[in-house]
């Protein structure tokens, strides 16, 4: 692939307090809190060069459509992350999701932690 | 099991032959293939179950100094200290083949080398909980890299094992049957033609011979 060698970006999704911190790290943070604008925003990102998307957990809920169908593209990855509310294991979830696909049975929760 | 709807012919049976064997081969690479990809997914998956076991402690660690940082600080003031930030960072995408599966490999590049650079405000107004706040992301930051790595990693490699399974399955359970079956259907049809030629061509000479020598 041609644009292999580019450097691409990551970007960070969510309210303004859970996110604010990463700015400093020099990502590139958005605050957005409606659905169709979050989506419209990941689309927006998807086709500009943004490999990682960090997503607080509250906002992907509201928007869990628009990631699936990023699931099985190469890129972007999106990250589920906790939002400043606290965990609410959506992340984790997402990992049992697809060991379910893979495997046909969630054998993570049999094995225990 | 259906039967495959061709002709009984030699021609046709040489070519159920070959398919069938194509078949047997094909199976067996991919059930191989899916075992080699569901050993790296296990592996793949226990790294990543860490890894957000890490990450998701140590976000909620600067989230709760945000908290704190917030709450002593005037909010216009948080803003303006993270407003202009003076790191950036940028990701090289390189790929990795596993198992014909590319997975994305990123390698994180810091606009500057300094690591106090993370503090893009002067720490005369700002509470000392932003500064953990940020720091504890700065430290968790090339971890986070990996996770998405990880992660989209696993979500690919998923979806190409469900594939793989799917397609071990229709050929151990149905193409293989159906081809065996239609071969052995061929045959009984060939071997039953021949017998059948024998015996008209038993009758034909009995018939010959009666007439001929009127021999019973």
């Amino acid at each position: 692939m041609a644009e292999t060698n580019d450097l691409y970006k990551a970007a960070v999704i969510g309210d303004t307090a859970s996110v604010s911190g990463f700015a400093a790290l020099g990502l590139s943070v958005f605050c957005e809190t409606a659905p169709d604008k979050i989506s419209k925003l990941i689309h927006r990102l998807a086709a500009n060069n943004f490999a990682v998307i960090y997503i607080t957990e509250p906002a992907a809920m509201l928007v869990s459509d628009t990631i699936k169908k990023y699931r099985s593209s190469k890129l972007p990855s999106i990250v589920l992350i906790p939002a400043i509310e606290g965990n609410t294991g959506e992340g984790m979830r997402a990992l049992h999701e697809a060991v379910e696909k893979a495997v046909g049975s969630d054998i993570l929760n049999q094995k225990g932690a | 099991m259906a039967r495959l709807n061709v002709n009984p012919t030699r021609m046709e049976l040489s070519k159920l032959k070959k398919k069938l064997e194509s078949a047997r081969r094909g199976h067996k690479l991919l059930k191989d293939k899916r075992d080699e990809l569901m050993r790296q997914f296990m592996n793949l998956i226990r790294e990543n179950r860490e890894l957000r076991a890490e990450v998701e402690a140590a976000i909620a660690d600067s989230n709760r100094c945000m908290a704190v940082a917030g709450s002593v600080m005037q909010s216009e003031l948080l803003e303006t200290a993270l407003l202009l930030p003076k790191q950036e960072v940028e990701l090289d995408v390189g790929e990795k083949n596993v198992m014909s599966v590319y997975i994305p490999v990123f390698k994180p590049k810091y606009r500057t080398s300094d690591t106090s650079d993370i503090y893009s405000y002067g720490t005369a107004f700002t509470s000392i909980d932003l500064d953990g706040a940020v720091s504890s992301l700065s430290e968790i930051f090339p971890k986070m890299i990996r996770l998405a790595e990880i992660e989209k990693a696993c979500q690919l490699m998923a979806d190409e094992i469900e594939k793989t399974r799917r397609r071990v399955n229709a050929l151990e359970h149905i193409m293989i049957p159906d081809y065996e079956e239609t071969i052995k259907f061929i045959q009984m049809k060939l071997s039953e033609n021949e017998r059948s030629t024998t015996t008209s061509l038993m009758k034909v000479k009995d018939m010959v011979l009666k007439q001929s020598h009127n021999y019973t």
